[in-house]
Formats: C-alpha cells, structure tokens, sequence
C-alpha cells in the first residue's frame, strides 16, 4: 500500500541510516565548482569601489581615469556625487573588465570624495545612544510583586558583540544577459535559488521566468545569502551594459566581513528570583543591542523557562553598520546566552548543581519538557556531571582551574514550502529535481535517501538534481526548514510513483494496487515475494515514455503529518582557565540533541559538530571591532576576526535523540539548534571554573582577567 | 601562449624580493607599477644598470610544472600563484579566501611542502613541482586520504575541503602516524567555517591508523579502511618517485628538472 506517512523503523532502509554525503568525492577532489570556481566565455570580472567612511556625503565622483584604462569594458556608479552614506564600505561604483588585476587597476582609479559626517557605532551602551527603537516588551504574572517575594535573587549584567557570518566563499555571482531573448543568468553563492530569481526579476525588470538561477555548490552562508543584494543587481546591469557578457562579482574579504553579515549584538541587565529551594518564580530584564542601521532582532528572554511571573523589555540601537543578517537561530544565541547566564549565577547564589536546577524547573520547560529531561541524562553520563561537578570556585588559588556548565535550547525547524518532480525512464532510472540548494548540510543525500528508500531502491539507483530555478520551487535554506521541507515533498512525489506503478502493475501480478509493495529493486505481492516484476519490468509497463510526477510539501503552516516543529537540546562544556594568562580551553563538550525523526545520521551529526564547533569559535574568539574614532571595522582579515581553529575545539561528543518518542514527531530542521548553546555552557563553564563570572563574550584573556581582578580572585 | 626558446621568459630563480628591489630601481617604470597602471606593451625583461632584470609590468610568458605536467601562460608579474591555478589553468580546487596566507584554502604543494598559493607570485612558482588537490585522486578513484574524508564526513559546505586535504596529504607524508596533536598542529594553518574539525581529524587519524597496523601501508597507498579498492595504479608510496616517474614521462618538456 503506497502511504505518504514516513515508513515505519522496520521497514526503513535507508532513512535513520548513516550515509556518506553524495558530493563528498566531487568536494574532497576539488572538482565541485562553487560559483567562485566558475568562468564563463569571454567573462570580465568586476570590482566594487566601497566608502571607506562610516558617515558621508558623497562630494565628487569621477570615472573618466578609469574608464579609460586598458581592459575596462564597463563603469556603473552606484552612488554618484551627493548621495549619503551610512556605513563604511557601502558600494559606489562598480567597474568590469576583461582580467581581474585589470578591474583592479580601474577602481583603484576611481576618485571620490567625501564630505565626513559625524557617525555613531557603539552598541555597547545604552545611555550613550543618541537614539533606540523600541522593539518587543512582554510581561505575564506579577514580576516586580514576586521579585520581591523572592527568597533568592541576582541581578547582573550580561552581553555578546556583534560578530560575522564570515563566509569562507564570499558573497557573489556571475551574471549573464541575453539581449536576443531578454534573459539573465545568476551563477549565484545562495541560500535561496528559488527566491532570487523574482528578486532579480523585479529589480532590473525583466520578466521573473527570464531570470535563470543557479547554484549547485555554495561556500557557506548561515544566514546571510538570502538576497540578490545591490551589488548583485548591479553585477546583473553592468553584464547588460557591457553588451551581454558575463560578469563576475566576488567580493573582497574586507567587504565579506563588513558588509555581508553581521549577527545583532545583544546586553541585558537581568534579575531572577526564586523560592529557597531553586524554584524559579520571577524574571525581569532589560535588553538592547544593534543590527546596524536596520535595528537588532529581539532576544527571546526568558528563553525556555517560562517563568511565570517575567517582564521583559528589548530596544536596538541604530549605528552606521551595514544591517544585520540572519545569524543560525536568528535571536536565539543571544537569549540563550543572557538566560543560561543569569539562571547559572542564581545556581551559585541559591548554592545549587545546575543539573539539579533544571530537573527542579520542569514544570516549565513547555513542551519539551520531556525531551529536555531524556537529553539531560544522557548527557549527564556522556560528561560524568554528577560525579565530577563541583560549586563555583572549588579550584581555589590554582593556576589552572577547571569547571562545568550547561545549557538548554530551542528552534521550530518545521519543513517549508517544497515541492519535488520524480520522473521515471523506461528503464527504470529515477530522477529527482528540485529547486533548493545543499548548502553543505546534505540536502542532495537526504532527498536521495528518502526517494531510495521509498522506491525500495539502492542509493545509487536514484539522482538528484537541484540547485537551479527551473526545477520545481523550494523554499530558501534557513530556519532549519530545508530537510523538511525537501524530504516531505520527495516522499510525497516518490509515493505517488509508486501509486502509477502499483496501479499498472497489480493486473499484471493478478492483484489490486493495495497489495503491491515496492522492495529490494522489486514490485511484488505482499506475502508473497516469488510473485513480483523487477522495478525495470515495472517502469517498461508505462510504454517507451518517461512518466512525471510530483510530490509537495505545502509549509509551516499546511503539513504536521512528515514534518515537526521544536527540537530541544542539551550541552554541557568543561574548560581549562588559566588565572596566570586568562586563557580558556575548551576541554570537552558534549551536545545531546532532538530533531524528530534523523534522515541521515552522519551528516545530522555533522551539523551538530558543526554547531557546536561555530559556537566555540563565538565564545572564545569573534568580535567584530568597530573603531569609534574612524567607524570602520579593524579586524576585516582572518589574523584579527579570530575563528577557532582545529586544535581550539577540544572533544566533542554528539549524541543524537533517536527511536520511539523522537520518531514519530516527523522531520524537524538541525542547521540552528546545536549553535544556540555553545556559548553559554562554555561561559557557564568558566564561572564554575574561576568562580567569577566573565559576563562579556568573546571570552578573551583580557576579559577573564578582568573578571578576576575586580573580584580579587586572580592567580596566587 | 608562452612561445619555445629559453629567451623568451624570466630568468630562472627570479626571487620576489629581485623583482621588488629591481622594480623601485627602475624609476618610471617602477613608479608605474606602484601605482598599479599597466603600460601599453609588456616590457620584456630589460637589466637596470645594478643587473637586476625587469619584467613586467605587463604579462610575460612564464612556465611551469603543474601536476605533473607542463603549463606555460603570459601572466603579470604581480598575479599570484592562486589566481593562475585558478583563472588561467583552470585548477580551482585552491580556493581563494583570505587571499592573504591565513585562512589555507588554497593550500597546494610546492616541491612537496604546502605554500599558501594565494602568497607566492605565479612568477617565482616557476622552478618548482606544483601539487594541487586536483593531482591527489578523483571522483571515481579517491585517494585514500579524500575517501576517509568522505567516510567521515569532514566537510560541509566544502570550500575549504580542498585545502584541508593537500594539507593533511603533506602532514602524513612527512609523518605518516601523527598523533592528535600532531594532526592539529599540521593542520593549523587551515580555517574552516562550518566546523568540520572533528570529522576532519577523525579522517587523518583513520589514515594513520591504517599506517600504523600495516607497516607497508603508506597514505599514497590503496588499503586505508573503508576505501574500495579501485586505486590509481600510478600512485607510489613515495612522492619522490612519482615526481620522477612523471618527470621522466614529461621529458619532452625541459627546463624542469631542478634537482
């Protein structure tokens, strides 16, 4: 019987499983070609001529130098004389020509001049901002009435900068105008095949089926390449300007970490009460932060504890900043890390196991509430919390101290709009295409995966082609929706095969439909294996033609049968500090994790590795570092914007919630969750080490010795 | 394209610094070159009166030993070893990240130690066995190296995947059973973005495990753990002797033997 319900675990062959990703052996040998790699005839590359001020009124523009250099094909002023500029390295002109140190050459010969307007960019101090925008305030309960009733209090102050999405493959693309036909090709680094292509179409006006996208590997993007961009769109007019040719537009390291993506910087002063014994009781916080000019999302506070009697308030702060992007989990590090924060020094303060805390506080853990306690004792074991965790500052004057930390987190992941064409060959080959994009989560193999196994095919059976907007539309790759929303929308197509199959085939097996089933390579009778067709056979009964179907996913709102929503998570740190030198090491962490029902074990694991390795690399390194006195970034290179590198990460242990109870929840997005917590358990971690909170990500030396000093507990 | 005849390119051993130092001699043109505007006409390499050669700034013809093989291409002195992989040979498994020798995508092999091509002039490139990720195995026949890479999973979005490999290729050449700490040193000079750190050292200490049950076993060798083996059957346990190997196969080519 061909059901559209996920299969159940014993008949899965593929699903659960752990499969290699498909475009691993094209990205170990070099040969998948990312948008940067690809060069069309008679390309020209173009160069942006960026602001180097954070404030300023444009007072002269002159290209005539440059276009009269040898190579230069095109100029396009993006901002000419008396335009504003709002943030440093915004885009003015754009110059293609026929070789790269060519185009260089043309926009180092632009002139323009400025007139400096004076700039704001600290996001660090509220009473310093010449102005906010107020953003979500929510209240429930009494809070001020049950603060004050509170047996235990703390109030402290907490906060993480604004950091970089810093894509390894810089925003860009190639464009490509046909005059003839009035089409435009997009070889773009995107997180959003589908989507690009209207966005193009509106802003160069041509009709939105003539703009082609494509986009089969990308470099990265965690949020920040939604959008076409302006220099997109000027990439896509210069390419029309130059006659048609294609033109390429990477940009350079400096713009890729100024103006490309920025996650919202957020501060809170918090205070928390609770009953004598550890339970919660009241939550009252104000927040603040930038974004850029565009505002700073809203930390979700009082993150998973609904605390039933909470007030909270969040402004932002406009600065002359390129706007921020969507960040993994938009929002969501940052609740966590003010949240677990302030909870964890309550811990202290009520002289409480955060461990112990957690399990007191059930009651309003929600809905995950169960999840939430299964990961906490799994990972209680995978760390060895209860025998080995200790109260703040049980190491003393040591030099080198040690502690634990936790923390819990959230996201909705529900699968998006999708939808999937499955075509069938005479000869039994199957094709799936679809719009989305494997942004090196595993997209290609999951849909793989979930046709095989539908089909009750091999792996190697069945392609998949994605990646291009003449496919069937998909959704954009963020928010964790992709894995269901891709998965739902090929189980369906590949189910609906399977109906045309069985309803062909069943007269040919002298049975109904209904009592056909389709496993290893066959369509056979249930019960009855000697009498079947090969999947050839079966695939020749539709006569010489290939037969087409599809399958859809209809989105966050439509579908709760293959896809879920809310995925918890558990992750505990255990750091080295040194109180000589300020230096943190992450020894250990351990990552306990949900997402409903895995597709593909290996490469789930992967996103948690990966998230916990990116949430490492925010806690101890990545900042963004805005001069106050110029308005520009100074750390616009890899020396001074820091990553963790492979010997910064300690040992990671992965522990993916799987089985009854995880299953039958369906499909549930994992780009976001495994990033949220990474930074609170490792800060959580080096309080219970020094026994002094370092409240100020990243957790540099200095800010640890900092910390140390002012509560007169450094090294003896 | 590069014309036949030992005249027509750069000398040989033409360092970096030679071509700066005898750049800033040469008054205009130098001056020319600073300020980044190309000349009419390459300049073909002239002598100052200290006998530093000029060339450029314009393209002039230059050689190399690419994989194995001989590549010529009329390049400016300034371009990098990376961008005429890249633009120019069409090698564009070295990405360019940083473009300024920190970030390790675009690691290759230079007389079998890994440079960041991104920070050597194609120029000063032309005496030495350039190694890309592209000469290691391909989708059909992996090397071992790449398959444990695959098998664990040590790659997302893929972009510094390349870079990765040719340095962990050259980490267990020079040492084929590191230890963990010999893995994150050797693979230090490499930044990834989607964390992918702990399938990669998984991926290399794989390797060496495999090295280290099987004395034979080299990481240029078929046999690492959960490799099918359809191995290349030019692939030798020493470098060394693949170099000569090909060497001796490209001998039409001249000019390349160095050592």
């Amino acid at each position: 019987m061909a059901d559209a319900s996920w299969p159940k675990a014993e008949e899965r062959r593929l699903i659960g499983t752990r499969v290699s990703r498909l475009d691993g052996p094209a990205k170990v040998t070099g040969s998948a070609r990312y948008t940067y790699d690809i060069v069309r005839p008679g390309m020209l590359y173009a160069r942006l001529v960026h602001c180097p001020h954070a404030h300023a009124r444009i007072t002269k523009l002159d290209t005539s130098a440059a276009e009269a250099l040898p190579g230069v094909k095109a100029v396009r002023v993006i901002q000419g004389a008396g335009a504003e500029i709002q943030w440093a390295l915004d885009e003015i002109v754009l110059v293609a020509a026929t070789t790269e140190e060519q185009a260089e050459d043309a926009a180092r010969a632009v002139i323009v001049e400025y007139e400096i307007l004076p700039h704001y960019v600290d996001d660090m101090h509220l009473d310093r901002a010449p102005s906010t925008r107020a953003g979500q305030e929510e209240t429930a309960g009494e809070p001020e009435k049950a603060m004050a009733e509170a047996a235990v209090r703390f109030k402290g102050t907490y906060g993480l900068p604004v950091i970089a999405h810093n894509c390894l493959e810089a925003h860009g693309q190639i464009c490509e105008w046909n005059g003839a036909r009035d089409t435009m090709t997009v070889h773009c680094s995107t997180q959003a095949v589908s989507a690009l292509a209207p966005q193009f179409s509106e802003r160069i006006g041509i009709p939105a089926g003539n703009v082609h996208v494509i986009c089969q590997y990308m470099g990265g993007g965690f949020g920040s390449k939604f959008s076409a961009d302006r220099w997109g769109i000027e990439c896509a007019e210069i390419s029309r300007q130059a006659g048609g040719v294609p033109v390429k537009l990477m940009l350079g390291r400096d713009a890729e970490l100024t103006i490309a993506g920025d996650r919202p910087s957020a501060y809170a002063e918090i205070e928390v009460g609770a009953s004598a014994g550890g339970t919660l009781t009241a939550w009252i916080s104000r927040s603040w932060g930038s974004g850029g000019l565009g505002g700073s999302g809203n930390p979700p506070l009082p993150y998973v504890f609904q605390i039933p009697n909470r007030k909270q308030a969040h402004v932002s702060i406009p600065t002359n900043t390129s706007s921020s992007r969507a960040w993994r989990a938009p929002n969501h590090p940052q609740g966590c890390y003010l949240a677990m924060s302030a909870l964890d020094d309550l811990c202290a303060k009520l002289g409480m196991d955060p461990l112990a805390f957690c399990r007191k506080n059930k009651a309003i853990l929600g809905a995950l509430a169960k999840t939430y306690l299964e990961e906490l004792e799994v990972a209680d074991k995978l760390m060895g919390w209860s025998e080995r965790w200790k109260p703040r500052g049980a190491s003393g004057k040591r030099s080198v101290r040690r502690g634990l930390g936790l923390s819990l987190h959230t996201w909705g992941g529900r699968g998006h709009r999708s939808s999937c064409e499955v075509t069938l060959q005479p000869d039994g080959s199957v094709e799936a295409r679809i719009a989305s994009q494997d942004i090196g989560t595993g997209t290609r193999t999951v849909i793989a995966m979930v046709l095989a196994d539908s089909l009750g095919l091999p792996l190697a059976a069945v392609r998949v082609q994605l990646g291009d907007s003449r496919y069937p539309a998909s959704g954009g790759s963020g928010g964790s929706t992709t894995v269901g929303g891709v998965t739902a929308a090929t189980r369906r197509a590949a189910v609906n095969v399977l109906r045309m199959i069985f309803d062909k085939a069943a007269p040919q097996l002298g049975t109904t439909p209904d009592k056909l089933e389709a496993v290893d390579g066959q369509i056979r009778v249930q019960g009855e294996p000697g009498h079947k067709l090969t999947w050839r056979q079966a695939a020749a009964l539709f006569g010489r033609a290939p037969v087409t179907t599809t399958g859809a996913n209809p989105g966050a709102e439509g579908d709760v049968e293959l896809t879920g929503s809310g995925a918890g998570g558990v992750q505990m740190a255990e750091v080295e500090v040194d109180a000589e030198t300020g230096i943190v090491k992450v020894r250990k962490m351990v990552a306990v994790q949900d997402c409903g029902l895995v597709v593909d074990l290996k490469t789930a694991e992967s996103q948690v590795y990966g998230g916990l390795i990116m949430g490492i690399s925010s806690a101890l390194a990545e900042e963004k570092v805005i001069d106050p006195v110029t308005g520009t970034m100074l750390n616009v290179d890899f020396e001074s914007y820091k990553l963790a590198g492979i010997a910064d990460v300690g040992e990671l242990v992965v522990h993916m919630m799987t089985g009854p109870g995880y299953d039958e929840r369906g499909v549930i997005g994992l780009g976001e969750p495994p990033v949220i917590s990474p930074a609170a358990a490792i800060a959580n971690a080096v309080a219970n080490a020094l026994g002094v909170r370092v409240p100020y990500l990243p957790l540099t030396p200095q800010r640890v010795l900092d910390a140390l000093e002012a509560h007169g507990k450094g090294a003896a | 394209m590069a014309k036949s005849g030992e005249s027509d390119g750069p000398p040989r051993g033409f360092s970096r610094r030679d071509f700066l130092r005898g750049g800033a001699a040469a008054g205009v043109l130098g001056t020319g070159l600073l300020r980044g505007v190309p000349p009419a006409e390459p300049a073909a390499a002239a002598k100052t009166g200290a006998g530093a050669p000029i060339v450029g700034p314009g393209p002039v013809p230059m050689n190399f030993r690419i994989n194995g093989r001989a590549m010529s291409a009329r390049l400016e002195p300034r371009v990098t070893l990376l961008d005429a992989l890249r633009t120019r040979f069409d090698l564009t498994g070295a990405k360019r990240v940083c473009d300024r020798g920190t970030c390790g995508a675009c690691t290759v092999l230079m007389d079998g130690k890994t440079v960041y091509a991104c920070s050597i002039l194609a120029i000063d490139a032309q005496d030495a066995e350039i190694e890309t990720v592209e000469s290691l195995g391909s989708v059909e026949r992996l090397h071992p190296l790449q398959a444990a890479f695959v098998e664990n999973d040590a790659q997302q979005c893929g972009f510094c995947t390349p870079g990765f490999v040719v340095a962990a290729k050259a980490l267990l050449d020079r040492n084929p059973v590191p230890t963990l700490a010999e893995v994150h040193h050797g693979l230090s000079g490499n930044f990834c973005r989607c964390g992918t750190y702990a399938g990669i050292r998984q991926a290399v200490l794989q390797v060496a495990q495999a090295a280290a049950a099987d004395p034979v076993y080299a990481p240029g060798l078929p046999g690492a753990p959960g490799v099918e083996t359809k191995k290349r059957e030019d692939e030798a346990v020493d470098p060394e002797k693949k170099h000569k190997k090909k060497k001796k196969k490209h001998k039409g080519g001249g000019r390349h033997g160095r050592r």
